[in-house]
Formats: structure tokens, C-alpha cells, sequence
């Protein structure tokens, strides 16, 4: 499958992906899983690492964990789109009541995607961000 | 105390997490009640319920069950903190999921993870919880929930 150029990529560079989760195992499984080659370009394990991160590294789309310590997915929601109004964010989470994902598109998510996922469903979630 | 309908949910979180992150479905046993802290396998994942319900949900898993779910999820790091990573994601799972029938009210705590020990949750005098057996490819796990 050839590279995918989407909404913020110049010509020739593919999407820079942010991956945060509190689990090694689901920023691992997100890394290896996603097939639109998308170029990971950092992870964080909560809320603060993410903003670092995010600073850093400037990426086009961020998956977001909600369930964090220090800082959760739905207040670094917030920040990150103050920083980058245009940046896509695709909530990867466990928390499966409508509000919560009323909450966090309410707060700049493009997306919600409900942990137990499929590499399939982790795809399509990822491609309807980009389209 | 936990109703019939509750302890379903419970029941489907933890069948749809081996169904679709394991890939292979598991058997879940008749779930029964107990006073007291319930026997814990290898490693606990814990997750701290408050908000409209208060408890505890527990999911507990000896190490050979442990290993072959993250053979299952093409990992091929079988460390002690990678142990403890998966029983705190299985655990943080069903337990969020269960807020698609408990409603946002139900708040879920970030994991936290006991190896080898028996947990040193404190428990009100006459709490009981309710055990649901788990079996996985000729392996046994434990969801322990224990709600007011």
C-alpha cells in the first residue's frame, strides 16, 4: 500500500502520528497495527508527556488514551488543539458511555475508536481522520 | 450489591475483550458469590470504582494465561512490567466498558497492578464480591467484582 498524503502534509512526507496511552503494550499494538504508513513520531504514556511531545515533534494526528495519570486524554484534548487547531486526534479508549465521547469531540477529538479494537477497525478509524 | 443484569455486563465485557484482542474467545464459568478477599492468580490488575457505584473490579491471571494473550497480540516482550501492563489493560477494558450500561457516572480509576500477592484492598467488614471464572485455552482468570 503506497503512502498516504493527507490534510497538513506537503508534498512527499507523509502524516506524523503521536501515539498516547498509558499501556507500552496499546502504544506498541497501535505502532505495529496501523497500515497507512503513517510515521510515528513519538509516544507518551499520559497527558503531560503528550504536550512535550507534542511541542517537539508537531505531529499531523494524535491517538489519545483517556484513562491517564498526572494528566488524562480529555484535558490534554484541550491543550492540544489550542496549540494546533488543525491537528487531527482519534480517542482510543476504554470508556464506551456516549457522554464521554460526546465530551471529547466537544473538546477538538476528530474520532472515537473503543478499546477492545481491530487492527481492521484501528485502520478505518484512522482513514475516515485523514479523509 | 451487584443485580442480575449488572453482573452481565461484566460477564459480556469480559467475553468481547478475548473475542476481539485475544482473537479467540473464551469460556466464562457460572460467576458466585463470596465474602471476604478472593485467592488472586499471578498478577492483579485493579481498577478503583467511585461515583454513583463504589468498589473494586479485579482481573487475575497467572502468568502462563498472560503470556500467550501477548503471544495472541503478536508482542514478544513476556517481562514482569509487561505482565503487569496487560492485567491493568484487561482490568482498565472491561471495567470502562462497563460505563455503556453504568452510564458516565461510573468512574474508573487509572490501574493499579499486584504480583504474586494477595491484594491488600481494603474491604467494609461483610463486603462480598462476586467471582466470574474465566478460561482461556486450558488457562483459568478471575474478574472479581465487588460493588456497593
Amino acid at each position: 500500500m503506497s503512502a498516504v498524503r493527507g490534510i497538513g502534509a506537503g508534498a512527499g512526507r507523509s502524516l506524523k502520528l503521536l501515539i498516547v496511552d498509558d499501556s507500552n503494550i496499546m502504544r506498541r499494538r497501535i505502532e505495529r497495527s496501523q497500515q497507512l504508513e503513517l510515521e510515528v513520531v513519538g509516544t507518551a504514556g499520559n497527558g503531560i508527556e503528550a504536550l512535550e511531545m507534542f511541542r517537539k515533534t508537531d505531529p499531523d494526528m494524535v491517538t489519545m488514551d483517556l484513562t491517564m495519570p498526572q494528566m488524562d486524554g480529555i484535558e490534554c484534548i484541550s491543550k492540544l488543539v489550542q496549540l494546533k487547531p488543525a491537528v487531527r486526534i482519534l480517542v482510543i479508549s476504554a470508556l464506551a458511555d456516549k457522554a464521554t465521547a460526546v465530551e471529547a469531540m466537544e473538546r477538538g477529538a476528530n474520532g472515537f475508536l473503543n478499546k477492545p479494537f481491530t487492527d481492521r477497525q484501528l485502520n478505518e478509524a484512522i482513514a475516515e481522520l485523514m479523509s | 450489591m451487584l443485580r442480575e443484569e449488572e453482573l452481565k455486563t461484566f460477564v459480556e465485557g469480559t467475553t468481547n475483550y478475548f473475542e476481539v484482542a485475544a482473537q479467540q474467545p473464551a469460556t466464562i464459568g457460572s460467576p458466585y458469590l463470596m465474602e471476604g478477599a478472593p485467592a488472586v492468580h499471578d498478577y492483579t490488575g485493579i481498577i478503583s470504582i467511585s461515583g454513583k457505584r463504589e468498589g473494586v473490579v479485579y482481573f487475575t491471571a497467572p502468568r502462563a494465561m498472560l503470556t500467550v494473550l501477548l503471544m495472541k497480540m503478536q508482542e514478544n516482550d513476556f517481562s514482569h512490567e509487561t505482565m503487569r501492563d496487560l492485567v491493568g489493560e484487561v482490568a482498565n477494558t472491561i471495567s470502562g466498558n462497563a460505563r455503556r450500561d453504568f452510564g458516565r457516572d461510573f468512574v474508573i480509576s487509572v490501574p493499579s497492578v499486584l504480583a504474586g500477592e494477595k491484594p491488600a484492598i481494603p474491604q467494609k467488614p461483610g463486603q462480598r464480591s462476586f467471582i466470574i471464572p474465566i478460561n482461556w485455552r486450558s488457562h483459568s482468570a478471575k474478574l472479581i467484582v465487588s460493588l456497593t
